[in-house]
């Protein structure tokens, strides 16, 4: 066991773990933020996606011990009051039907949105290809995406 | 709650009151599976202020409603539909109704999620639960003005008196209605539909903001104090047993709080419930997974320990090829004479047609949590049986079924295989051992696995076409792996000549429902094959399979098990979606158009599929159509729609490139980068949703949509290239073409 101190959402935390324990399994088990989701452990789902310094990152595959200083963000972090555009979109459009993967889903999209704020359909399916819906809900999670980047534009006319 | 307090207390009384020393309302409420109510006295523990007028509500002083929810979640949307329909009734309004899971009690009636069944067996229930309470505060309002109750309406959260323009809000009325007697049996009026305000429309999912945000909603975001992570190791082949496993060297590892075997099974001699393996119990999920990857046991192998999906297939060919009336081939049905009308048709085909066993690949891994305490055991579980997991538990521990505690958590993914409680018997045993809370958690390999997987099957088809263009006969032999297609199997009663036979292959592979079990393999078995009878007599397939479906309006079931077909209500979705379609628009090479349709579930569906297909074989669906006949009512518009493009885009899913290999008794694939699952740019960018209304009572939308989607694609892809995909999945045949 070794101890870390990670940047998580916006706070420091001291984790006691195995240098070689997943991120994922230290959010869930370690600091309660269980948002994170254990899929398939091998980087194929996409489940766990979480953002290290805004950038997409597998959780299931990030050593604890290979975050450093790097700023992690989840979805419990995603935004301050659960209204990022994606959040806002998604609800708007009853995107989810199990919900589980949903998370994940969020957290690639925002990565995409904050560097490509008007995503063509091919853009998206560049930035999603890695992320699973077993319930199949693509159809929604596109519609939720384009949503948001409309939902983004307007809150900068609002703010002009 | 005790056994004694479920008895029914009134026969005559539809509600019954109870008051209690609080001088709060009490009323239970059982709802039968026919959709009667029974009173029974509930377990409610403090009433004070509050109106409950069954178990499934309550209303408190500031006018804000509970609702508690009956059935577990997987993603069908029934947590947000079923208190819709109370509401509905009740007159609420829908912003200041919270939604709560109900947990495993029956004071909630029957509260597994499977079948499509909870719409159709709640829908009724779920209307008088709301309007037995609404006729109440209605009273309460009436006896307040001095005026007759008839004058009064309930809506928006309020009684309002049209002729004096009079409201009070239901939190005013909570006292009065409180201590008024419950309405009769049969006096409880349920709403006209047209009055609908809340059914038929659009609304999110009740969850939807927890879910955005990472909330702990699921099984495997359970926690308890003192809880240790476990994991429990099978053989790889079904049916084996351990004979000896390093257990000392892996409770030495990091983390480790103990490693023992199980050998029993429970229900004995199953491949379900709690089949033998090896525990490691852990302070954490990484310390439990890593010990096992220095877990070595050795296994007594099971009684296939040689099977394969190659042999299945030899075995099925000879059996095909085996005389009728030889063993192990039985004749399921015979109407007409067959053989004469194959000697007399225009056109005689044969087809062989195959699939494969696939996985349920529930993103949310088997998981479940237990706390057995003595002679009790509470339960945190992602169940859609959430009774069934109680009674295995129960078995499992030896308990009597009520010192078994069911919490249900929302479900990452359902399908039908979380029906099978073998996590909850694992970790029920688990924690039993160890007396402290134990979370259990299956890694995606356990789950690929030891699913009870959708099984594989075998067609071997003739089918002929008469020199006016019908088919006149149709001869099916199914060689299955235990479920045979039943007797009543479209075609059925359509054909005039008609054989069914069947074989089951000896096999040992654990099996289970799969959503639309046996309609997601058989539709496009039997809509496949029509399509190339209707090719084949140059007819053209909408009308080739309206013309099958006859004049006829409901065709009866077979003998007592058998099931009625609605012929009408069949050819009004297929009219529907040739219609919407734009059925018979001329393509060119390299697209085409294809139909599917098939009775499921108790929903009526067809669906239209366009796709291209390059030169080189790669395929796109550009565009479904459906046209769905699921009764009355639609009871939530978005989450209808959402099971229908869920359905349409899961069944391109399993049906395009799903496959699991069985050799040497087991399952070859472990993980996702063997067993490709659809991603987003392969999945349909347009999917028209029609709802064709009719005069039958609502029925579900979790499965009906997805059989009719596979057979669609394939025939477009005849239509695109004049390829016959006789084998799923489609990825196995070659599309290209010049």
């Amino acid at each position: 066991m070794s101890t870390f101190t990670l940047q998580v959402n916006g706070r420091s935390h001291e984790v006691d773990a195995a240098p070689e324990t997943p991120l994922l399994w230290v959010l869930r088990d370690n600091l309660d933020l269980v948002g994170t989701k254990f899929g398939c452990g091998i980087g194929q789902c996409a489940a766990c996606t979480v953002h290290l310094d805004g950038t997409p990152a597998r959780a299931c595959l990030t050593p604890v011990s290979a975050v450093g200083s790097a700023k992690v963000t989840t979805i419990e972090g995603l935004s301050p009051d659960g209204q990022h555009p994606l959040q806002r979109a998604w609800c708007e459009l009853d995107v989810a039907q199990c919900g589980y993967c949903q998370p994940g889903q969020l957290m690639s999209a925002a990565a995409l949105l904050a560097h490509n704020p008007s995503p063509s359909d091919a853009d998206i399916d560049e930035a999603m290809a890695g992320n699973l819906c077993r319930c199949a809900t693509y159809f929604r999670i596109r519609a939720g995406i384009h949503r948001a980047a409309e939902l983004l534009a307007a809150g900068r006319e609002t703010r002009a | 709650m005790s056994a004694t307090l479920r008895a029914p207390l009134g026969r005559r009384s539809f509600l019954k009151l109870a008051t209690l020393a609080g001088g709060g309302l009490v009323l239970g409420y059982y709802v039968r599976p026919s959709g009667m109510a029974q009173v029974v006295k509930p377990d409610v523990e403090k009433t004070d202020g509050l109106f409950i007028p069954n178990a499934f509500l309550r209303i408190a002083a500031d006018g804000s409603v509970t609702v508690y929810s009956p059935r577990p979640e997987v993603g069908q949307g029934i947590k947000t539909s079923l208190p819709m329909i109370i509401a509905e009734e009740l007159g609420a309004d829908w912003r200041r109704v919270e939604v709560v899971s109900a947990p495993l009690d029956a004071a909630f009636g029957p509260q597994f999620a499977g079948g499509s069944m909870s719409t159709p067996m709640s829908y009724t229930a779920m209307r008088q639960v709301g309007a037995a309470a609404r006729t109440m505060l209605v009273e309460a309002a009436a006896q307040t003005w001095g005026v007759p109750a008839n004058e009064c309406v309930a809506g928006e959260g309020a009684v309002r008196h049209a002729p004096s323009g009079r409201s009070l809000k239901f939190g005013d009325l909570v006292a009065k209605a409180s201590a008024l007697p419950v309405p009769a049996e049969g006096s409880v009026v349920l709403k006209d539909p047209k009055d609908f305000t809340l059914l038929g429309k659009r609304i999110g999912g009740v969850d939807n903001p927890r879910v955005v945000t990472g909330q702990p909603l699921f099984g495997i975001d359970q926690k308890r104090p003192g809880m240790v992570h476990a994991v429990y190791e099978k053989s790889p082949v079904w049916g084996a047993r351990p004979l000896s496993a390093n257990l000392d060297h892996v409770k030495a590892l990091p983390g480790v709080v103990d490693a023992f075997a199980i050998d029993r099974t429970v229900p004995e001699g199953q491949l379900t419930g709690l089949v033998p393996g090896v525990a490691i119990v852990a302070t954490s999920t990484w310390a439990a997974f890593s010990a096992r990857n220095e877990l070595k046991v050795t296994w007594k192998e099971g009684r296939l320990p040689n099977s394969s999906w190659d042999d299945f297939a030899r075995q099925a060919r000879e059996l095909a090829r085996a005389p009728a009336g030889s063993p192990g081939v039985s004749e399921d049905r015979r109407d007409g004479d067959v053989d004469k009308a194959f000697a007399g048709a225009a056109h005689v085909l044969e087809a062989a047609y195959a699939y494969p066993f696939i996985s349920h690949t529930n993103l949310e891994p088997q998981n479940c949590l237990v706390h057995v305490q003595g002679d009790r055991a509470e339960i945190w579980a992602p169940t859609q049986n959430p009774d069934g997991a109680r009674k295995l538990a129960a078995q499992v521990l030896g308990f009597a079924p009520e010192n078994v505690k069911v919490n249900i958590t929302r479900i990452g993914g359902g399908f039908g295989r979380r029906l099978d409680s073998d996590p909850v018997a694992e970790a029920a045993a688990i924690s039993q051992r160890l007396g402290v809370p134990v979370k259990l958690l299956w890694d995606r390999a356990n789950d690929l696995q030891h699913d009870h997987y959708r099984p594989g099957g075998f067609h071997f088809l003739k089918g002929a076409v008469d020199p006016q263009g019908a088919l006149s006969a149709w001869r099916s032999h199914h060689v299955s792996f235990g479920s045979n297609m039943g007797a009543d199997e479209y075609p059925a009663r359509f054909v005039p000549n008609f054989a069914l036979l069947s074989s089951t292959l000896d096999n040992g592979v654990p099996q289970g429902p799969w959503r639309a079990p046996g309609s997601c393999t058989y539709a496009w078995v039997i809509c496949s094959f029509l399509d190339e009878l209707a090719h084949a007599a140059g007819r053209d397939p909408v009308k080739f399979n309206l013309a099958l479906l006859g004049e006829g309006d409901m065709v009866p079931g077979t003998g007592p098990r058998g099931r009625p077909y609605n012929a009408a209500r069949m050819r009004s979705v297929l009219r529907e979606v040739a219609e919407k379609s734009g059925w018979g628009k001329t393509l060119p090479r390299g697209r085409g158009m294809g139909l599917g349709y098939f009775f499921s579930h108790q929903g009526y569906i067809a669906e239209v599929a366009e796709v291209t297909v390059t030169p080189a074989g790669e395929l796109r669906v550009d565009r479904v159509v459906a046209a769905v006949d699921v009764g009355s009512q639609i009871v939530n518009l978005s989450g209808a729609e959402n099971q229908v493009q869920g359905s349409v885009t899961d069944g391109l899913n399993a049906a395009w490139r799903q496959e699991l290999d069985i050799k040497q008794g087991r399952v070859v694939q472990s993980n996702f980068h063997e067993y490709p699952m659809l991603r987003i740019a392969d999945a349909p960018r347009s999917i028209e949703i029609h709802f064709v209304k009719s005069d039958y009572p609502p029925t579900g939308l979790g499965e009906p949509a997805l059989p009719p989607l596979a057979p669609a694609v394939c025939n477009a892809i005849f239509a695109a290239t004049g390829k016959r995909v006789r084998q799923l999945p489609i990825s196995r045949t070659d599309l290209s073409w010049s």
